[in-house]
């Protein structure tokens, strides 16, 4: 267990450097730009100079770099050019936004989708069968940019019961957070359900069920007692590696409803070149990527008793 | 699986002409007619690409001279008002319609209270913003997203299988390399990635195609490594070895032939979700350069309007949800079909 942790943090430790680094090096393609970004496209030239002067943007490469992961090892993630503040400061409320928004949204998910993969999966072939995995497939296939303004067509313009954007100017709103959480439960409730029937579709083949059911016990309790427990295992790992997913799957989702959470965030940041700001939302990506794969692999090893007990 | 050509040899004899590459490739078409889900997802996917077609034809008879307006209105043409589906286009006379007098192209009225005027044609799908007609946007539409969205995927491809079958064959260091980077590129948002990188070097079809192969590959290339490591182990590729083959050979004629099946179906979901990106990136403003149509741009440029006018933004986003549609039901009618023997 110990060298488990020990591999997954130095290889997050890597990741996380290659990552900036990368990052980095992207930056360096047009780095006056920073500038026309900060001052204005109306700023003289020579203004433009001394404000990379003065923040140390002519300095080689590896010196920025060298400066911005010493600081960043002592927990300063540097300061936000585009909100003139701490980069922590504009990104632990927006951290919190994004996870209430993906808090809600396995809220319904996860449920949702085990029961129906499930259903779906326990008589591969049914007519249930084929109408979810149709379904399934058809709501996976709108994309989030065009889920969004057709909800919001029926729902705000047509119907008038939801409010079209979420921005949350006259403090925090459940009713803001429905359409948001709706457009992307559409879009990722498919994959799990499919994920989910593969895994009971796959159980429902094997001996152990079928000695189960040629026993003669109720066909309720094969599902239940048999079944479940190990065609759960697989979307178990499914649903984690969906929250890394959620984190840029939001991006589009938070621009549309003006959702002040952190994909919105990492598309402003980008496209005004934040060089700092970019970097610490990129390093909580790789983060969350990492962390979420480790509980995905503990999770598998803990559930699955043939793993556990060898 | 059921071969028309296996059924020769029923007598005891083996077949004794191999059947031709292309009667093969017929034959697994057939095969997918077994899927109704297949075949809708087939359907789709051909609609699109006949539009596309008609499309490509319809610019060529204009720019040749044997159409003056074509079937359709060329996408920047027509600058009527705002106009909801199925309103007629009429034009007073004097006026021109894509820089040809309106008495050349169109027919004249000769009834009624538009009496003297010409009518031009109908807009089916209404107009934009801009007064241009939405069907002909969709229709010029489908040319870009069906010849960008292959060209990535398949750009993503030819990047992504030689570093799978690179690492999966050779494993040790390799294989520690490729799977590293693959997990650098993968643990970031990858819209994060499209988005600076296209914000730094701009907006073009190339970029986006660079983008795309940049983000797309790593995946492409663990399904690959897989797929390999299982392969690599058969009695085939050993033979190949004791043969002496090159390494070069081994990989691309005797393991990736025998790797096409997952591969030919992830092939398919990975061309509806090029799709979505390319829209994404239309979405957020950073997509082709605007007087083209492009789907995502569409939507993007009249979601402010949706309120007063629905249909310019619910027809782009029906058309790429159908397009994304057809191949991603066309990837389900394979896989069911490639699990059935």
């Amino acid at each position: 267990m110990l060298i488990f942790i020990t591999r997954r943090v130095a290889s997050m430790v890597l990741t996380m450097i290659a990552v900036s680094m990368l990052l980095f090096a992207a930056l360096e393609v047009n780095i006056e730009n920073v500038a026309v970004k900060v001052l204005g496209p109306y700023s003289s030239l020579e203004q433009r100079e001394i404000w990379l002067e003065r923040n140390g943007y002519f300095d080689p490469i590896y010196v920025r770099y060298a400066r911005w992961l010493g600081d960043f090892a002592v927990g300063d993630f540097g300061e936000s050019i585009r909100f003139k503040t701490e980069v922590s400061e504009v990104m632990v409320p927006r951290l919190i936004n994004t996870a209430i928004l993906a808090l809600c949204v396995f809220a319904v998910v996860i449920p949702v989708a085990l029961v129906l993969g499930v259903l779906s999966g326990m008589r591969e072939g049914s007519k249930l069968d084929r109408s979810i995995s149709v379904t399934s497939i058809v709501t996976t296939s709108v994309p989030e940019f065009a889920s969004a303004p057709l909800l919001s067509v029926v729902f705000v313009f047509w119907l008038g019961l939801l409010p079209g954007t979420s921005g949350m100017a006259a403090g925090f709103d459940p009713i803001q957070l429905i359409l948001p959480a709706a457009v992307l439960i559409i879009y990722d409730f498919g994959y799990v359900t499919r994920m989910t029937r593969a895994s009971m579709a796959e159980v429902m083949t094997t001996n152990y069920i079928r000695t189960a059911v040629l026993k003669g016990l109720p066909y309720r309790r094969v599902i239940v007692r048999h079944a479940l427990r190990n065609a759960l295992i697989a979307p178990f790992t499914v649903i984690m590696l969906q929250v890394n997913w959620l984190l840029s799957g939001v991006i589009v989702v938070e621009y549309f409803f003006a959702y002040k959470g952190f994909g919105a965030l990492l598309l402003e940041a980008s496209l005004n070149q934040d060089i700092y700001l970019i970097e610490a939302c990129a390093m909580v990506a790789v983060f969350v990527a990492v962390m979420t794969q480790a509980l995905a692999d503990i999770g598998y090893t803990y559930l699955n008793p043939r793993i556990r007990f060898s | 699986m059921t071969d028309a050509t296996a059924n020769q040899g029923a007598g005891g004899r083996a077949p004794r002409v191999t059947p031709s590459r292309l009667s093969r490739v017929v034959a697994g078409i057939a095969l997918l007619r077994e899927s109704t889900v297949g075949m809708v997802g087939v359907g789709l996917v051909l609609l699109w690409i006949t539009m596309a077609l008609l499309a490509t034809l319809n610019s060529l008879l204009v720019e040749a001279g044997v159409l003056q307006l074509g079937f359709v209105f060329p996408p920047n043409a027509t600058l009527a008002p705002l106009m909801p589906p199925m309103s007629d286009f009429v034009v007073r006379a004097g006026a021109t319609v894509n820089e040809l007098p309106v008495e050349q192209i169109c027919s004249e009225i000769t009834s009624g209270e538009n009496q003297g005027s010409y009518s031009c044609g109908t807009f089916w799908l209404g107009t934009d913003h801009l007064g241009r007609d939405i069907w002909s946007r969709i229709f010029y539409g489908s040319q870009t997203v069906l010849t960008w969205a292959p060209i990535a995927t398949f750009c993503a491809y030819a990047v992504g299988i030689p570093m799978g079958l690179a690492a999966g064959y050779r494993g040790g260091w390799v294989d520690d390399f490729l799977s590293f980077v693959a997990n650098v590129i993968l643990s970031f948002p990858v819209l994060v990635l499209f988005v600076l990188f296209i914000t730094l070097v701009g907006a073009s079809a190339i970029n986006i195609v660079v983008a795309i192969t940049f983000a797309s590959a790593p995946g492409i290339m663990r399904i690959v490594r897989g797929l390999t490591l299982d392969l690599r182990t058969r009695e085939y590729v050993f033979a190949a070895q004791t043969r002496g083959e090159p390494t070069w050979w081994i990989l691309f004629v005797e393991i990736l032939p025998n790797a096409r099946g997952p591969l030919i179906v992830d092939s398919m979901l990975r061309l509806g979700y090029v799709i979505i990106t390319i829209g994404v990136l239309g979405f957020l403003g950073l997509g082709l350069p605007p007087p083209d149509p492009d789907w995502g741009g569409m939507i993007n440029e009249t979601r402010q309007m949706a309120m007063s006018f629905p249909w310019m933004v619910i027809f782009p986003c029906l058309a790429i949800s159908s397009l994304v549609l057809g191949f991603n039901l066309l990837a389900d009618g394979l896989r069911e079909i490639s699990l059935r023997d």
